[in-house]
């Protein structure tokens, strides 16, 4: 495979680990944001140049600032004594680790049989919003609903209560 | 080992990893972080087969994937406002000291 | 000959290019095209500083910049000599790798907007089907940029300044997107070449660009506040204001860094011009058809000088806006009336043509900017001024 693929996929597991182990927690949210962009490059890998613009518009556009919001609304920057793993690290390790080796064990024993190389699908946005409103309509206005309830159920969680118990 | 089987050991590297840190850290917003990373990874899945497999002119990975991040960013907006509105009720996110019901 | 005018960049490139041997002539193209970008609207940005500072000074009835060189034509030289050699002051706690990726990640993303903008016929750097999808994207990169800028600094002014830039630039966000959708839904394609040839058309000599139709018009506006907004320019730069937060999200950063910063936000401003020029008034295509024997790439650059010229004017002129202010202004007034323009536009086009369309789609505008005005300024009260002195 290209060495494009190994440079971006180097580049999304360095990410996605520092995501994971850092200290810092606005760091680990600004490695996200460095895993996404990996991510998105990979898709444009993958001609899906839809998916990649999408992807870095609503993940590192939308999704990364909300975190650090959340992040610095929290007082996330300040680190607990006690160490930033929880006490049953260990166990989250092994099942994190079992996981892996399942579906690497799956993707390496069907590996011979998964297609070889085809040619590159021309996917035009056109086509894309054609089977928005035609195939996958009804996917996409219950999107619509979903977004306007979380957005309507994201404000009134987070909403400050000016009486009750305080 | 086909290029199909490379982004499938990436994604299912990445998976693990958000696995991992969603099970592991205290923080609440970093499990949420780890979460967003496992969805980004089935994505990658999702995109992986379907450039590879038989029909990417039916487009449905793509639709899959695209509807996957408008959810994922209802989610995590969702989630991240939970995890506001306990700090302000607990003034902590650690998760170890989050274990009563008793609030 | 007016051809070969018109299309004078791209000959040139293709001549230069023509020395290499084949196999290296299309990635030769594409560096050649991006140098010459690189270097291009950076010596636009001086000129267009030394154009603000003699501007706003005229504005404010003063001479602006005179003594270095006519007119004060070489002072941007002067500033990037000073700026450059300037001291680079990184402060003891603040986050040094972040602290010096911020200014660069800011340039690298505004930097590739230009990507995509048609400066002329046939002279757009890659034709995406999905330009204008990019430039969006390029666009939200630029907001981790600003935050990770204030908060490396480890200064309340900066983290401060930095969160106050980013709700900006997220709620403005969704305005600039939303007035570009009506344009988008009425050429039906997101590439940017697409939308200035559907504009390029001509009746008895004036052309058909989206800004002379209604809801174009109310797009160009709410667009046009929207950019704005976006690059932190007054009315709406809080953030950056000197007498209210220091210096907001680059306060603690000096020399180089400053001036990429600085360099961001003027490139930031050129792109969006140019995107505002391509979508609502008509890119490169020109004003009457008997005048389309001038170049198309000069009539891109002076729409594009024409709406830096506005931004400098607003900035003399305006106040500047409180934070909540800005806030209300976009979700609960400039919001609404973009999703009421993508409705009728889409009206628009199924009234059919004649006259009705105009009467009903203008009618239907200027009614709910009207309501939408009074609804939201109900609670002002403007009668004779009230003073409080103290006891």
């Amino acid at each position: 495979m290209s060495f494009v693929f190994y440079l971006l996929a180097a580049l999304t597991v360095a990410g996605g680990l520092a995501a994971v182990l850092l200290k810092n927690t606005v760091h680990c949210a600004l490695a996200l944001t460095v895993a996404f962009a990996g991510l998105a490059f990979l898709y444009l890998n993958l001609d899906a140049q839809f998916a990649g613009f999408a992807q870095i518009l609503v993940y590192i556009g939308a999704v990364a600032i909300l975190v650090v919001f959340a992040i610095l609304l929290t007082k996330g920057s300040e680190t607990p004594k006690d160490g930033v793993f929880s006490k049953t690290w260990l166990a989250g390790l092994a099942v994190a680790a079992g996981v892996f080796a399942v579906l690497g064990w799956a993707v390496l024993q069907t590996a011979p049989m998964l297609p070889k190389a085809t040619p590159a699908p021309a996917v035009t946005v056109g086509q894309i919003g054609n089977a928005l409103v035609d195939r996958y309509v009804l996917p996409l206005e219950i999107v619509a609903v979903l977004l306007t309830v979380a957005l309507i159920g994201a404000v009134i969680v987070a909403l400050h209560e000016k009486e009750g118990t305080r | 080992m086909t290029p199909l089987a490379g982004f499938l050991l990436v994604a299912a590297l990445l998976f693990s990893i958000g696995l991992a840190g969603a099970l592991t850290r205290r923080n609440a917003i970093l499990v949420l972080i780890g979460i967003e990373l496992m969805l980004n990874a089935a994505n990658l899945n999702l995109i992986a087969f379907w450039r590879y497999g038989p029909h990417p002119e039916m487009l449905t990975g793509m639709m899959f994937a695209i509807f996957s991040i408008a959810v994922a960013a209802a989610e995590a907006a969702v989630g991240l406002g939970l995890v506001i509105s306990i700090h302000r009720h607990a003034n902590t996110t650690d998760l170890d000291q989050m274990n009563r019901m008793k609030g | 000959m007016i051809d070969r005018l018109d299309q004078i960049f791209v000959l040139l490139r293709q001549w230069v290019v023509g020395f290499l041997p084949a196999s290296w002539q299309t990635a030769a193209a594409v560096v050649l095209s991006v140098v010459v970008i690189v270097a291009f609207f950076p010596a636009l940005f001086a000129l267009t500083v030394w154009m603000e500072r003699k501007g706003l000074g005229r504005i404010q009835n003063r001479l602006g910049p005179n003594r270095v060189g006519p007119f004060g034509l070489l002072q941007p030289i002067a500033d990037g000599i000073k700026s450059l050699t300037k001291e680079d002051i990184v402060p003891l706690s603040a986050d040094a790798a972040v602290h010096l990726l911020a200014p660069l990640m800011l340039v690298v993303a505004v930097f590739m907007g230009f990507a995509v903008l048609p400066m002329g016929r046939n002279m757009v750097l890659v034709d995406m089907d999905a330009g204008l999808l990019f430039y969006f994207a390029m666009g939200a990169s630029t907001e981790v940029a600003v935050f990770m800028a204030g908060w490396s600094s480890r200064n309340k002014y900066s983290l401060l300044g930095a969160m106050r830039a980013v709700a900006q630039m997220i709620s403005y966000e969704v305005v600039l997107l939303l007035s570009s959708v009506v344009v988008v839904m009425m050429t039906g394609s997101l590439s940017l070449t697409k939308i200035v040839e559907a504009q390029n058309h001509y009746t008895w000599g004036l052309p058909h660009w989206y800004i002379f139709t209604p809801w174009g018009l109310a797009g160009f506006v709410m667009y046009a506040i929207a950019a704005t907004a976006e690059t932190n320019r007054s009315p709406f730069d809080l953030p950056e204001g000197e007498s209210e937060l220091v210096a907001g999200y680059h306060t603690e950063y000096s020399g180089f860094k400053f001036a990429l910063f600085f360099l961001g936000e003027y490139l930031a401003m050129f792109s969006i011009s140019g995107l505002g020029a391509t979508l609502f008034l008509g890119g490169w295509s020109a004003p009457f058809s008997f005048l389309s024997w001038v170049p198309s790439w000069i009539w891109f650059f002076s729409k594009l000088m024409l709406s830096i010229f506005v931004f400098i004017w607003m900035r003399g002129t305006l106040p500047r806006l409180r934070q909540d202010q800005l806030m209300n202004f976009a979700w609960k007034f400039i919001l609404p009336l973009c999703l009421l323009n993508v409705f009728v536009a889409a009206l628009w086009r199924f009234m059919g043509e004649g006259w009705p369309r105009w009467v009903v789609c203008s009618a239907i505008l200027v009614v709910a900017y009207v309501v939408v005005g009074r609804i939201e300024m109900r609670s002002e009260h403007f009668g004779p001024r009230r003073y409080r002195y103290a006891e």
